[in-house]
């Protein structure tokens, strides 16, 4: 085993293709658990800096600052009675949030982290990925159906109408990301995740800032066109607090609501990886064809230890800052042994970062590449979970009518515009 | 028909006739919904009482199409204490605790309202001190009850973060009220004939500090909402209400301002020592959700303009008027109102001669104003009428009482 996975680590093809299925499960394993995990690390984000945005303190209580609060909360939800409304249609009732969950989570196996760092390098991924993420919306609607009761029916016919509407201008941008993959001396595109990417690397500049404004505006398109996808503030009528009490999961208690809840956040996070994928670079560092020189090499590949190391002087410096009394202790214990295992992690990419640098094509060099890319890729798309919080945090709700309004009147003619003309400047070019 | 504004009275006060007009012009029929659009179902709607948005425990039951509105019916009671015939078996001095618990946002201002009545009742007058700290500690209400209707209201439509900026500063004059007689909410600030308390030392000095401290904060609050996309397309011709119409349904305070009638009862019948000070009646034009917002934003800023005002002349002397230790006010009935943060804050009471009211009547604003709910909501969507709710501003517990 070991002989296969360093051929595999030593060879040039890209995963999902025949003789990797092994690898492509453990990659699943790894993708699926890495999730949960960012699912639970956005949940306590969010609640922090929600909290600081609106000058409170957010969850204080369980762990130090409140680092085990998402923990406490998943094991409050599996632990709570799991209640069905007599009226519901069981079945639908229970498969609902399954269907939401396995959208979402299909979703992952197209999105390249790295060149090699993916489950499957699928011809038609883009495409796949629209499919499937536009499965979602079948979750909320038989979750709403299934409740038989009036708010989620509301909540579940207003998620159905804006999801399928934003689908089309979102689909459209995209379009015009993939036309631009095509501007190469062979004249063709491709709509392979990766490929989508490697055009990119190929070009020379990320898809933003291809043809200025058009890239601009079909990414500005999609970055709006995925916060209504994903039912997030200001669009999140679905869900609409205030007036519909919590939507097509009114109905929905314990397990099956975090089920809901997880499938919202995976469903964000992988928005946000096509966003990243398409227009944004994917994996690549900063400037990778203009910094090229293997110090530089070296020099971002520190950037993933140096983060941790970051983190892990952040918490000290809690640790430090932590009252003295003794109602503190554990806490402060907590802390510190948080920040050495952030320590820890940050000792071990910056060790793995100075042996790759030594020799080329050794393991080490290959691990420190991968976790460059992962780590590129993940940065790009923090950037887009806190822009998520940072709305929902700033803007009001718009009002149904008037999200239907700016979905098929401004930003279709918009996407379909921008189409047209990189279409136009792309052949004008070539 | 609509009236222009002009023929509805301004700052003059009382009814002239010229009312007449306006009320009939308005021909309301709230009787029968909306019929449904093409032949489809009506979908009936509990909203309330347990909803996270109806402030308290309003019922209102939706008829719809979609998510259209054909009318509405706001069931009322939920909170009903019986507030007016717990008044008949308490005296006078023993009652006056109780109006606090109606709008318990505003209590200090029912204070006002129901002192005000008994003493007209008794004859007697406050003395000028108590005068300027009533007004003062009214004013505070005001923007305490302001602050937490733009908060919530602000919730109702989606933006979470105005809320805990009003909270923060409401506070601080929650603090004021704490220090001032103990109590932060229910304050019973007020005595049947003046104050029960003198002011403690340092009292103009916080609420200078307060002045100084809040007025950017309304900047702040504004900088959040007022030209925010989406604020203004939320509350843009959402529940607009004529003129003619808020005074037909007896709508007061902010909402009928909004409207663009300037009827203040600080003007319009000065009670206590408003007349002494200068401040002006911010109305809107277009009586829709937005100018009622800007209206209640801009009568925060006229508060400060009173309260800075009455600060710093506060007067030497007693605090407390002639008032016999038992109150026995002479047979005979009065009505006297005030202008609370949320409208006109009327008490009718009767008086047979004894300690005790023969009855008393309270004129809620909030009860009067929710009248106005379905006339306004009427062809809007179900996310307007959270608007709308928000936007009347009521306190359940002075709608029911």
């Amino acid at each position: 085993m070991p002989n296969f996975i360093m051929s595999y680590l030593g060879s040039t093809v890209t995963p999902g293709q025949a003789g990797n299925q092994f690898w492509a499960l453990i990659y699943v394993l790894i993708i699926f658990a890495g999730v949960s995990v960012a699912v639970m690390a956005m949940n306590w984000l969010e609640r922090k800096s929600l909290a600081h945005f609106q000058i409170r303190l957010g969850p204080m209580r369980v762990g130090p600052h409140g680092l085990l609060q998402p923990f406490a909360d998943a094991l409050k939800l599996m632990l709570k009675e799991d209640i069905i409304p007599a009226e519901a249609d069981q079945f639908v009732f229970w498969i609902a949030p399954l269907i939401g969950l396995l959208a979402s989570f299909t979703v992952y196996t197209v999105i390249p982290f790295g060149p090699s760092e993916a489950v499957s390098d699928m011809n038609i991924g883009i495409l796949f990925m629209l499919g499937i993420s536009s499965l979602a919306v079948l979750g909320i609607v038989v979750a709403g159906w299934a409740s038989n009761s009036h708010y989620p029916l509301i909540g579940a016919l207003r998620s159905s109408a804006q999801m399928v509407s934003y689908e089309v201008a979102m689909g459209l941008a995209v379009v015009s990301a993939i036309l631009m993959t095509s501007l190469n001396e062979k004249g063709t595109g491709t709509l392979s995740m990766i490929g989508i990417v490697q055009a990119q690397q190929q070009q020379g500049i990320w898809f933003i800032f291809k043809f200025f404004p058009l890239g601009f505006l079909a990414f500005a398109i999609f970055a709006v066109a995925m916060v209504a996808e994903t039912n997030r503030a200001p669009f999140d009528m679905a869900e609409a607090e205030s007036e519909l009490t919590a939507g097509y999961h009114t109905e929905y208690s314990g397990f099956r609501w975090s089920l809901f809840m997880l499938a919202e956040y995976a469903a964000m996070i992988a928005v946000s990886s096509i966003a990243v994928t398409l227009w944004l670079g994917g994996w690549m560092r900063p400037f990778p064809n203009l910094l090229h020189a293997p110090a530089w090499d070296f020099i971002f590949s520190l950037f993933p230890g140096l983060t941790f190391g970051g983190l892990a002087a952040i918490a000290v410096l809690g640790t430090v800052r932590m009252p003295s009394h003794s109602f503190f202790k554990i806490q402060r214990f907590g802390l510190a042994a948080f920040a050495a295992l952030l320590g820890f992690i940050a000792l071990l990419l910056l060790v793995i970062a100075l042996a790759g640098r030594s020799a080329d094509a050794s393991l080490a060099a290959r691990f420190s590449e991968g976790i460059g890319h992962v780590y590129w890729f993940m940065l790009k798309v923090a950037v887009f979970m806190y822009l998520f919080i940072w709305y929902r945090a700033t803007w009001p709700r718009y009002r149904f009518d008037q999200l239907m309004r700016i979905g098929w009147k401004v930003m279709l003619p918009i996407s379909l515009g921008v189409l047209m003309l990189t279409a136009i400047v792309g052949v004008i070019i070539s | 028909m609509t009236v222009p504004l002009k023929t509805v009275p301004l700052d003059d006060g009382r009814s002239d006739g010229k009312n007449d007009a306006a009320i009939r012009s308005s021909n309301l029929d709230l009787e029968t919904p909306d019929k449904p659009y093409l032949d489809s179902n009506e979908l009936v709607i509990n909203m309330g009482p347990q909803h996270p948005a109806t402030h308290g425990v309003l019922r209102v039951i939706l008829k719809l199409d979609g998510e259209k509105v054909l009318g509405t019916e706001c069931i009322i009671g939920y909170l009903h204490r019986g507030v007016e015939k717990i008044a008949e078996n308490r005296t006078y001095t023993m009652f006056n605790p109780y109006v606090d618990r109606m709008d318990y946002c505003a209590a200090v201002s029912n204070g006002l309202g129901y002192c005000e009545a008994v003493e007209k009742l008794l004859n007697v007058e406050a003395p000028p001190r108590a005068q300027y700290i009533r007004v003062i500690l009214t004013e505070l209400q005001r923007i305490a009850s302001h602050q937490l209707w733009l908060g919530t209201h602000a919730l109702d439509i989606g933006a979470m973060t105005p809320l805990f900026y009003t909270f923060r500063d409401r506070e601080e004059i929650l603090k004021i009220f704490e220090k001032y007689c103990g109590a932060r909410l229910t304050t019973h600030a007020f005595r049947i004939g003046g104050c029960q308390y003198e002011t403690y030392a340092g009292f103009e000095k916080d609420i200078k500090n307060f002045l100084t401290f809040f007025t950017p904060k309304i900047d702040e609050y504004e900088t959040l909402l007022t030209g925010n996309r989406i604020w203004l397309e939320r509350t843009k011709n959402v529940g607009v209400i004529s003129a003619a119409d808020a005074i037909a349904l007896g709508v007061t305070g902010p909402v009928l301002r909004a409207s663009g009638v300037k009827w203040d009862l600080r003007k319009a019948q000065p009670y206590e020592n408003y007349s002494k000070f200068d401040f002006e009646i911010p109305v809107g034009t277009n009586g829709d959700t937005y100018d009622r917002y800007l209206v209640r934003v801009a009568e925060m800023r006229q508060s400060i303009r009173i309260v800075e005002q009455a600060v710093g002349g506060i007067p030497e002397g007693p605090i407390m008027g002639k008032v016999p230790k038992v109150i026995k006010p002479p047979v005979g009935e009065i009505y006297h109102s005030i202008e609370g943060p949320k409208g006109e804050l009327g008490y009718f009471i009767v008086s047979d001669g004894s300690t005790q009211p023969y009855r008393l009547r309270v004129r809620p604003p909030s009860f009067v104003n929710l009248q106005a709910l379905d006339l306004m909501v009427r062809g809007l969507l179900v996310a307007d009428v959270i608007a709308v709710i928000g936007t009347i501003d009521i306190v359940l517990g002075e709608v029911d009482r």
